[in-house]
């Protein structure tokens, strides 16, 4: 009760939410995480590890250090991929103390002039905007469609502009985007047994379309009925990973708003996008002062479950095709150590006839997607991806499977750029795949 | 190479509750840099700490009196491994799991096992000679280490051992495996790797009370059966553990045991049927044996992560390291429960009790008036017991600037003399390592490091240049 007055007290003073004292003291910095951190990993400093980082966020939030370039840097380089938790003995809760950081970062640190500018401009005034987001899709597709890039890049435009590595980790817009306009119902395609309602996303609406709707035919044949409701947005990941805590509010109480309003009910919230689904169940962290909207997070938390997640539990009924594949899946971070969802979407994989599944070294190591972490950290993020496909590379496998539309699109590079050009799949298309065309 | 004040903060802490902040920090790339390093050290006259991943527990890697820390986690590549004749060419920052998965293909592995292998570095159990649940039958780290390349506060290299078993001369290998640093540093290690069994048991063995299991342990021993590990975890361990890493502990229980014998596959089966036999005659209520690998994995991943889980209890946990007679299991834990109970502790139990190494945990929050002291002292005081049960002030944690002040406790003062002058033959100067092993005592150099934090100076300009070449 005291910790909550004091937020309360905080939030009314407009302040950024803190950790507290406990949250730090759980971390006995035995050095554990280290070697599971991506980023210490690769350059073997403390104040690029997970121990490292959590002392330095524990200084800053005790007035002993300050909140300067350094500190910025460190914090801004984790991925928040939060291996770390997974390893972590002492249940510290780093995702959580790393996404307080960058809040208190965005409210009393001023980045420099087009940082902060560009920043702003994505996370207040385009992201949260859907007509905004749909503009910016349309421009961005005449671009790619009308050879525009292509010209740029042989140009050396891209490079000269310094990111021509940054366009081939940017995904290609969709000719039609995945609609949630007006709420559309599908039916179960046999006995119903249960009725959900799909999470669209917003980038992934005019990106992931084809994903989108392979999951909902996924979950129709397996005997869900499929609401995609009117009015939905972005889950707000994206800002709560860059510290626009305000802004990630806003969009959970729109979801709010959309999702707990049905009358009938939902059986469950479901996503194909295990970033996504990892904030959207730690909804409630982002009201912990008001014990109204906390009530309604923590109602929303319990809704949503992650595709794989969801099928594993439901139990596959659908009849499936033999697919031959070999194949090797990548934990997506936000579903394995987000979520602690490891197994499901193995044995969904395993379900599928005729694929072989080939488990590749350090397959909980992040590929370097971490939401827009490849854009804004493009260097590290290449780094990482290279070795990822070192290990995908030695298992031999045609296909590399995952669970996450941002890992998509960066294995998709990666086996480009470094890979066998591997097929990249997410494992719900596998099963798309497997149960086959629709039969009218 | 790092000078500023909040650089320098992350490394005045390791998995200890000691700190000890340094002037500097540097990250060599290879043993030459180590070796220009370390010529320049010495033309200063400022102490040099090495430092793997920073995970150990008695304060080993800490620079005590500040000065030069060398951190070895760019020295990480496994440089050969001779797989025919079961040896690998590593440098110290290896991390010690890493090595026994990049030859598990090949069947084998490096056997050490500290509980914190996922993350410590071969360089770091070098110099603690680390040990682990599997020391029981495998032996600690002194027993695979064939040979090292180190390098002396001079600034010279030498290679002390070699590829066979053995080597001719004095064993320097024997004296530098666990000197904590205080010799050399060591920029090149050859282990001995060692084949994995063709079978392995994991049990679990449930017991109503301590003394039930630790009266299990002495009496394996007695009939002569040696497992590969035999660990212990109290009541109050398990509940802790348990509500955490869910392993399927049983929570009611007032002791376990988690025994593996392993060996070709009809000699691990008989050994398991022996150490069931045994347990039951010593009233277990119940004996599992893990199913499979993932059991048996859950089991010890329980184990290996205890002392973080502890972490959530209370902001401060100290875990402490002594050795006493396995036979004198069952009284000596009785007593540390009074000394415990005395200062207002409840102690935790976990630890390899097949070799007598306790791990006694005091869980506190310092920021109450006098509960560090508190704490302080009951470990002192189960310490002191372990010796008087004819034991040891350590097991595997080493001394560090934890226990220097309780070396007498083991040693006169001539022995600790005699220890000082080989210390004093390999580091004249007192500059590695400074303020670690021996109690402070006035004819220990007072070596303070110039300021290096603040501003340039001409070690700094050196140092910077080694490392940005």
């Amino acid at each position: 009760m005291a910790v909550e007055a004091k937020g309360m007290m905080r939030a009314m003073a407009g302040e950024a939410e803190r950790a507290e004292y406990g949250d730090f003291a759980r971390c006995v910095h035995c050095g554990l995480c280290l070697n599971h951190c991506p980023t210490y990993r690769l350059w073997g400093r403390e104040a690029d590890s997970p121990r490292g980082r959590i002392r330095q966020m524990f200084l800053v939030d005790s007035g002993e250090m300050a909140m300067d370039s350094t500190f910025v840097t460190h914090i801004d380089r984790c991925l928040d991929c939060r291996a770390c938790e997974t390893a972590c003995p002492s249940g510290v809760e780093y995702g959580k103390l790393v996404e307080l950081a960058r809040g208190r970062i965005e409210k009393e640190y001023r980045r420099k002039g087009m940082a902060r500018l560009g920043r702003d401009l994505f996370y207040r005034r385009l992201l949260p905007y859907p007509k905004r987001m749909a503009a910016l899709g349309g421009l961005m597709r005449l671009v790619q469609q009308s050879g525009l890039q292509k010209m740029a890049r042989s140009a050396g435009l891209l490079k000269l502009m310094r990111v021509d590595k940054r366009a081939d980790l940017l995904p290609e817009i969709d000719r039609k985007f995945f609609s949630t306009e007006t709420t559309r119902t599908f039916p179960a395609r046999s006995a119903r047994r249960a009725r959900v309602a799909f999470f669209a996303g917003c980038v992934a609406r005019m990106t992931f379309s084809a994903l989108s709707e392979a999951t909902i035919r996924v979950l129709r044949a397996n005997g869900c009925e499929v609401v995609v409701p009117e009015g939905q947005w972005c889950c707000g990941a994206l800002e709560v990973h860059a510290g626009y805590r305000d802004v990630a509010r806003e969009m959970a109480r729109r979801n709010f708003d959309v999702f707990l309003a049905d009358e009938a009910g939902f059986d469950a919230i479901v996503t194909n996008a295990a970033g996504c689904g990892s904030t959207m169940k730690e909804y409630g962290l982002l009201f912990a002062t008001d014990p109204e909207e906390h009530k309604r997070a923590k109602r929303f938390e319990g809704m949503l479950k992650d595709v794989t997640e969801f099928l594993d539990e439901l139990g596959l009924t659908a009849p499936m095709r033999h697919v031959q594949m070999r194949a090797t899946y990548q934990d997506s971070c936000h579903l394995l150590h987000g979520q602690k969802v490891r197994e499901a979407p193995r044995r969904l994989i395993r379900a599928v006839e005729g694929v072989e599944l080939v488990e590749m070294e350090l397959s909980d190591q992040c590929c370097g997607s971490a939401g827009v972490y490849n854009v804004t950290q493009t260097e590290t993020a290449m780094a990482l991806l290279k070795r990822k496909m070192e290990c995908v590379n030695a298992t031999a496998a045609q296909t590399i499977l995952t669970a996450n539309p941002g890992c998509l699109l960066q294995l998709r590079a990666g086996a480009e750029l470094a890979g066998k050009g591997q097929e990249v799949l997410h494992v719900v298309e596998l099963l798309d795949r497997a149960i086959g065309p629709e039969r009218p | 190479m790092l000078t500023k004040e909040e650089e320098l903060r992350l490394y005045e802490y390791d998995g200890s509750v000691e700190t000890g902040r340094p002037d500097c920090v540097v990250f060599p790339g290879n043993k030459s840099e180590v070796a220009e390093i370390a010529r320049l050290v010495n033309r200063y006259a400022v102490p040099m700490v090495g430092r793997g991943a920073g995970t150990g527990l008695s304060g080993g890697a800490l620079a005590r009196e500040g000065g030069v820390q060398v951190v070895f986690s760019r020295m990480n590549r496994i440089l050969a491994v001779d797989y025919e004749n079961q040896r690998a060419v590593v440098e110290p920052g290896v991390v010690n799991l890493e090595l026994s998965r990049a030859v598990a293909r090949a069947g084998l592995q490096y056997a050490p096992d500290p509980s914190s292998q996922k993350s410590c570095t071969i360089g770091g159990n070098v110099s603690e000679n680390a040990g682990g649940p599997h020391t029981l039958r495998y032996g600690v780290t002194t027993n695979h280490i064939l040979g090292l390349e180190v390098v002396m506060p001079d600034g010279e290299t030498y290679r002390i051992g070699g590829a066979a078993v053995d080597a001719p001369g004095y064993d320097l290998v024997g004296l530098f495996v666990g000197s904590e640093g205080t010799l050399g540093l060591v920029v090149e290690i050859t282990a001995k790797l060692t084949r994995l069994p063709e079978s392995v048991k994991t049990l679990l063995a449930v017991f109503e009370t301590t003394d039930d299991a630790t009266e299990t342990v002495a009496a394996l021993t007695a009939r002569g059966i040696t497992p590969a590990a035999c660990e212990m975890m109290d009541g109050w361990t398990i509940r802790v553990v348990e509500s955490w890493i869910h392993a399927g502990l049983p929570t009611d229980a007032g002791a376990i045991l988690l025994i593996e014998v392993d060996g070709p596959k009809e000699a691990a089966e008989e050994q398991a049927e022996a150490v069931v036999e045994t347990c039951r005659a010593h009233k277990a209520r119940e004996v599992r044996t893990a199913k499979d690998e993932r059991e048996r994995e859950a089991l010890w991943k329980a184990r290996k992560n205890a002392f973080g889980a502890v972490g959530r209890v209370a902001p401060d946990c100290y875990v402490q390291d002594g050795v006493i007679p396995r036979t004198r299991l069952p009284e000596t834990l009785r007593r540390i429960a009074e000394i415990g109970k005395r200062h207002g502790f409840e102690v935790g139990n976990i630890f390899h009790a097949g070799d007598g190494n306790l791990h006694p945990m005091l869980c506190f929050d310092h920021r109450e008036p006098g509960t560090f002291e508190r704490a302080m002292a009951a470990a002192s005081e189960i310490i002191a017991l372990c010796v008087e049960m004819g034991g040891s002030i350590t097991g595997e944690h080493g001394v560090g600037m934890e226990k220097d002040r309780l070396m007498p406790l083991l040693f006169s003062e001539a022995d600790l003399e005699l220890m000082k002058r080989v210390r004093g033959a390999l580091n004249p100067a007192g500059l590695l390592n400074p303020g670690k092993l021996f109690p402070a005592s006035k004819s220990c150099g007072e070596i303070r490091a110039p300021a290096m934090g603040r501003g340039p100076n001409e070690l700094g300009e050196g140092v910077r240049g080694v490392t940005q070449r």
